[in-house]
């Protein structure tokens, strides 16, 4: 229709759909005002009055059927229609409850999961921070060396903003932490260092204050201002409205607060919420170094220009990281630059999710498909019963399109039930992912999943299809409805007999093999878990605690701190039950990096654009002791190794086997930052960033060498986490009563942590392979009781003629086993085509492992015979007389 | 909705737009007017003539208003909106055109 006729005929409409009542008021007056003056005409031409209203009615053709006929003409009948159906469809909901909940707790089930899932999708890979705009467009940027990837220093990030055309903007946002005191307390706080356009480059403005000025990014240590988070300006001030030109220290520098963020930003980090923002001036009292082309730590993103590809950026871009390594071959020899899409960004948890989600995406269409089988299943059994009325209401006139309308608006009405139950699942969902993610005492990770119009669209599109599905199976059914056949009688089935129940018993075959995929996939997940948990770290975990003091904040400089550190590593070491303890600086498998330097050898030559680099931690004297490293040769740092003694670095196995060709390099040199250190031991590898990264070079340096004033101690101890705190904390006080103690945790914590995205998968997998399993068997029970109930004429027949109890319950069951067998070997083909995709998330574990394969099944016939159990016995009940009689 | 059998489908829209662009009428007086204007030769019976009007109401050719006539009744007067005129010229033009290529092949010499 036009929009100009539109314009005339949408008043009309409104008023057909809105004041019902009234026009048909005006209708039949209208009909009545043309009888009126029909019938004046009548007498005037000399009717008898009875001949001239007859007459007139006559003309009219009836007045019920035209009044009809208007409506139909006015297009209200449709909607008229709708609202018979949809308030006959709640009645038929009502009328069988039981039937109504399953169905619907079913569809709630199938269609939260989905919806929690895309949720979490969409709020923490597709948009996952709030109020920055047009986050589309949003690249990660990061460094490269060969194929491994690294941070990115700032110097070559400013290279980058400037010469890159195809970018809108490049803003730098490195996570990093710093100390906080406030009055007595001190505690940690997560924050980022960013660049001075990072404001107005995501669009987010400080609801109190203002976001940094061009400029304040440059000149070191320069510009000690801070824009603080919603959350802080809450807690830690108290919402004090004049916090603005407050100063506040962060690692003992004082720095002036200039802005609050607004109450719902969290920064640009997946998985923490930032509560604080400096300008890259400071970088340094964060952990980060202005000028040196060489220090890598800056973390950026760039906003592409509208209608540039990734692709386009990274062309333009690699040509510049080209240029840059000619430029200065000193620092960038080598090294890449490579831009990410958001889902993927390298440094925070958005990589480490992906995989889960990818999974978890799979996984719940499953769970969906299985749940329109077997709701589909739960109607078709119903329309069955239903078939009585149907062909009344066909015989009486109604069209098959009325009753396939009828079929529609009834599945629609369970849909939508699904669908509002589902969004309130992923309500509650939204932040499930927290919880089973546990982090350094006891705070969590910042999840959460995001219920915007895209997730409620995909949601209202699954519960459109999935009304189709479960509509049209039942009415695909009645189509084969003959009206004098069914009228007349009740027509019995027979047991495994063919007819139409082959289409429910393929629906019931489609679920097990699809929970059997899932059973399968679920425990290959968790066999690969169970390699990993058993994979050794390459350290000792278990009975190592691990914590830190405040002493940058408690403005301890170098050599007060390193009275402090040896005074209190003596006294701990003297505590009953304390086995050894050691200073790093990093510890393993956490979220802070080592340090990173390039390196070179005597007698080793870098191929023309290779740069070597390798990371390192400074340790203490005995931390291959307390970590339970095994040293393979050479010896473990003492106290002699201060600063005054020569250099000294122990190198790990991988770094022997790449740089020194296998041969012993104690007594060779090693270049660090330029200088020469002397290697005097070789310590076995272990792994530093993540449970199954590959074997990488590394090595350890004495902490005395290396000072840092605020490294982690980590003890090995026989007493419990509580225990060993208060005594540490005793000792601390003893030596300074002004400091505490950060949160301890157990290295065991830490390596669990590590493996922690594998543990949700599993978690999740799990969960909803339990309920798939659930579904099927659900399913199963439904068709064999149906089967039982509509074939005790059989049965009784077969009963009187001798068969026994038992025999009937084996005839029950191995249908029912029958069915399950043919499910799970369709599943299991299924799954073997599919282990091409599932091996990437498996760890040590073949996709075809025969154990996931045998187990399944044995899972699957089990639940088959429970399900069977009941509807069997109920067989076996059969009271011949009364099923022949019937 | 029935249409009359002797009846050109299509046409009665036509025509009702044709008459009501004549003046604004209520239904009796509509069905009354294309008795006569056709001379009695095209018969619309009254149960399908309000079905037609409500249905060119509902595509905004033709409003409806409640008028009281001269004996002081009060009925629901008919007539043609801007969009019904258009739509009338353009039937017109096709019914000119079908009627003329009609009447050309009727009049073909039979050999």
């Amino acid at each position: 229709m036009a929009i100009q006729q539109w314009f005339y005929a949408l008043p009309f409409r409104l008023r057909s759909l809105f004041s019902r009542k009234e026009l048909d008021q005006e209708l039949k007056d209208e009909l009545r005002d043309h009888l009126e003056l029909q019938i004046e005409e009548n007498l005037a031409r000399g009717m008898s009055a009875e001949d001239a209203r007859s007459s007139a009615l006559r003309a009219l053709g009836g007045l019920t059927q035209t009044e009809e006929q208007c409506r139909d003409a006015r297009g209200v009948n449709t909607i008229q229609n709708f609202s018979q159906d949809l308030r006959y469809g709640l009645r038929q909901l009502r009328r069988s409850p039981g039937f109504s909940a399953l169905a619907i707790l079913c569809l709630t089930l199938g269609i939260g999961a989905n919806a929690a899932v895309f949720s979490w999708v969409e709020g923490i890979l597709v948009r996952p921070y709030p109020l920055v705009s047009h986050q589309e467009r949003l690249a990660a940027v990061a460094g490269t060396v060969g194929d491994e990837r690294d941070e990115m220093s700032w110097p070559d990030l400013l290279d980058l903003q400037r010469s890159c055309t195809l970018c809108e903007t490049l803003f730098l946002s490195s996570i990093t932490g710093a100390t906080l005191s406030i009055g007595e307390h001190a505690e940690v706080a997560t924050g980022s260092i960013v660049s001075a356009n990072y404001f107005d480059a995501i669009g987010v403005h400080p609801i109190l204050g203002r976001g940094f000025e061009a400029g304040e990014d440059t000149g070191r240590n320069a510009h000690p201002v801070v824009v603080i988070s919603y959350h802080l300006w809450q807690t830690r001030f108290k919402g004090d409205s004049e916090i603005i030109g407050k100063t506040q220290h962060f690692d003992n520098v004082a720095h002036t607060i200039i802005g609050v963020a607004p109450e719902w930003f969290y920064g640009t980090f997946v998985g923490r919420s930032m509560e604080f923002w400096v300008p890259a001036s400071m970088a340094e009292v964060f952990g980060g170094k202005l000028e040196d082309r060489g220090a890598r730590w800056a973390e950026a993103y760039v906003r592409l220009k509208p209608g540039v590809t990734r692709n386009q950026a990274q062309e333009e871009i690699s040509a510049i990281a080209a240029r840059l390594q000619a430029e200065y071959p000193a620092t960038n020899r080598g090294r890449g630059i490579k831009l990410w899409p958001l889902w993927q960004t390298p440094f925070n948890h958005a990589g480490e999710l992906l995989p889960i989600f990818e999974i978890m995406v799979v996984v719940a269409m499953f769970v969906l498909l299985i749940v329109c089988a077997n709701v589909s299943n739960l109607l078709l059994v119903r329309t069955f019963a239903r078939r009585q009325e149907m062909t009344v209401r066909l015989a009486i006139g109604a069209g098959r399109g009325r009753l396939l309308r009828q079929l529609i608006t009834e599945g629609l009405l369970l849909s939508a039930c699904g669908a509002a139950g589902g969004m309130l699942v992923a309500y509650w969902c939204r932040h499930a992912l927290v919880l089973l993610f546990r982090v350094r005492g006891g705070k969590a990770l910042y999840l959460p999943g995001q219920i915007d119009g895209r997730v409620l669209g995909l949601s209202a599109a699954i519960c459109l299809v999935v009304t189709l599905a479960v509509g049209l199976v039942p009415a695909f059914q009645t189509r084969h409805l003959a009206l004098a056949e069914t009228l007349k009688t009740e027509a019995s089935a027979v047991m495994g007999g063919r007819g139409r129940a082959w289409f429910r018993s393929s629906l019931v075959v489609f679920q097990v093999s699809l929970s059997f995929i899932l059973l399968v996939g679920a425990t290959l997940l968790m066999q690969s878990m169970h390699k990993i948990r058993s994979t050794s770290p390459g350290f000792s975990a278990p009975r190592v605690l691990d914590t830190s003091i405040p002493l940058a904040a408690a403005g301890y400089a170098a050599p007060r701190a390193r009275t402090f550190q040896d005074e209190l590593i003596q006294r701990v070491r003297t505590l009953p039950g304390v086995e050894a303890a050691a200073y790093a600086r990093v510890v393993p498998l956490g979220y802070q990096n080592y340090s990173s330097t390039p390196i070179a050898f005597d007698g080793y030559e870098p191929q023309p654009n290779e740069q070597p680099t390798a990371e390192y931690n400074e340790v203490g004297p005995d931390y291959f002791a307390t970590m339970g490293i095994p040293l393979i040769s050479g010896r473990e740092f003492t106290r002699v190794d201060d600063e005054n003694a020569p250099r000294v670095a122990i190198v790990n196995q991988t770094m022997v086997a790449r740089y020194w060709r296998g041969q012993t390099p104690i007594g060779q040199r090693l270049q660090v930052k330029g200088n020469w250190v002397q290697v005097v031991g070789v310590a076995k590898d272990s792994k530093y960033y993540s449970m199954d990264e590959t074997p990488r070079p590394f090595f350890y340096v004495p902490l005395r060498q290396y000072f840092a004033v605020e490294p982690d101690i980590h003890i090995r101890t026989t007493l419990p986490v509580q225990a060993m705190v208060a005594a540490l904390t005793r000792e601390v006080r003893a030596l300074d009563p002004g400091l505490a103690l950060y949160d301890t945790i157990a290295l065991q914590e830490q390596v669990d942590r590590a493996i922690s995205a594998q543990l949700v998968a599993v978690t999740l997998v799990a969960i909803l392979g339990g309920l798939a399993l659930l579904l099927a068997s659900i399913g199963l029970y439904g068709l064999m009781s149906y089967t039982v109930s509509r074939s005790s004429r059989e049965l009784g027949l077969r009963m009187a003629l001798g068969a026994g109890a038992s025999k009937i319950l084996r005839m029950v069951i191995s249908r029912g086993l029958a069915l399950t067998s043919g499910g799970a070997l369709l599943g299991s083909l299924a799954a073997l085509a599919l282990n091409r995709s599932l091996a990437g998330y498996l760890y040590n574990v073949s996709p075809r492992d025969p154990l996931a394969f045998a187990s399944g099944f044995a899972v699957m016939m089990f639940m088959a015979l429970t399900s069977c159990l009941l509807p069997a016995w109920r067989a076996t009940h059969t009271d011949p007389a009364r099923a022949l009689r019937e | 909705m029935s249409k009359p059998s002797d009846l050109v489908q299509g046409t009665l829209d036509m025509l009702i737009l044709k008459i009501l662009a004549l003046g604004s009428l209520n239904g009796w007086a509509i069905g009354q007017r294309l008795k006569q204007i056709s001379s009695d030769v095209l018969q619309v019976s009254d149960g399908s003539l309000y079905p037609a009007l409500h249905k060119l109401e509902q595509q905004g050719w033709i409003s409806a208003q409640w008028k009281s006539s001269a004996n002081n009744r009060r009925s629901r007067f008919y007539s043609v909106t801007r969009l019904g005129r258009k739509q009338l010229e353009k039937e017109a033009d096709d019914w000119t055109r079908l009627s003329a290529a009609i009447s050309a092949i009727v009049k073909l010499e039979e050999v």
